[in-house]
């Protein structure tokens, strides 16, 4: 057993880059290409799009996206869609005097099989709480 | 029991079902006709929605007379947990890859 659930994961770094250039790393197909992903991404709300991973057993390497949220240099969201779970990502640029925080945030867990689970979505948040403790209760 | 985390986030996506394994997982080894009571679904529905959660491996049945006692695994709920673990490193190797391209960017 690892580390226990959690709904949300974040990673923050310091970033010695101003946001312009970062934001473009984020947001350059053929640049997200070299640190992430290959992907078919433009930074337009509502554009869906794939990464695509090398495939893996019991994984077809496809994660199936759509653009939430662009606001140049500042914030960036898609959502997340692998092995018939959904998540979120957003990215958040904040400039500092040595270049920029930038922030990941991955979460929700919700499924991402149909309209009818999206109601469901409080449930599953409450679950994922519920297993915390029945995971801590293991270990 | 070594299930594949589709199965199991399937399993898990419905409302249902996921109550049944909480109850279980809380009150301990129940049979159907407990899990019937006061929870709104039919016993037939019930023995379903226990059926899915069986076959990835998140509860065991035994017989005892006439009746079929289940008790949650939750054990089988550790790929769930690997999902998070997992993504914990995939976010921190890319954010070195993402570091390593800005070096190389020009300004």
């Amino acid at each position: 057993m690892t580390t226990p659930a959690t709904r949300t994961l974040v990673i923050e770094r310091e970033m010695p880059h101003p946001p312009e250039k970062i934001w473009r790393a984020l947001t350059e197909g053929a640049l997200i290409k070299e640190w992430l992903l290959e992907n078919d991404f433009e930074p337009r709300v509502g554009h869906k799009f794939r990464f695509r991973a090398n495939p893996v057993k019991n994984w077809n390497g496809v994660i199936e996206c759509e653009v939430l949220i662009v606001e140049p240099h500042k914030k960036l969201s898609y959502s997340w869609g692998s092995l018939g779970t959904g998540s979120t990502v957003v990215w958040t640029l904040v400039a500092t005097n040595g270049g920029t925080l930038l922030r990941m945030e991955q979460s929700g867990f919700e499924s991402d099989q149909g309209a009818n689970y999206k109601g469901a979505n409080y449930g599953w948040q409450k679950f994922i709480g519920n297993i915390e403790r029945v995971v801590a209760r293991l270990q | 029991m070594q299930t594949a985390p589709d199965a199991l986030f399937r399993s898990l996506a419905d409302p249902t079902r996921r109550a049944l394994f909480e109850r279980l997982s809380r009150d301990g080894e129940q049979t159907v006709r407990m899990l019937t009571d006061n929870s709104g679904v039919s016993q037939p529905a019930v023995s379903k929605h226990l059926g899915v959660l069986k076959h990835a491996g998140l509860v065991r049945s035994r017989h005892k007379g006439r009746e079929t006692h289940y008790s949650a695994q939750p054990r089988a709920l550790s790929p769930l947990v690997d999902w998070m673990s997992y993504y914990s490193r995939f976010w921190h190797d890319r954010f070195d890859r993402l570091e390593d391209l800005l070096k190389r960017m020009e300004p």
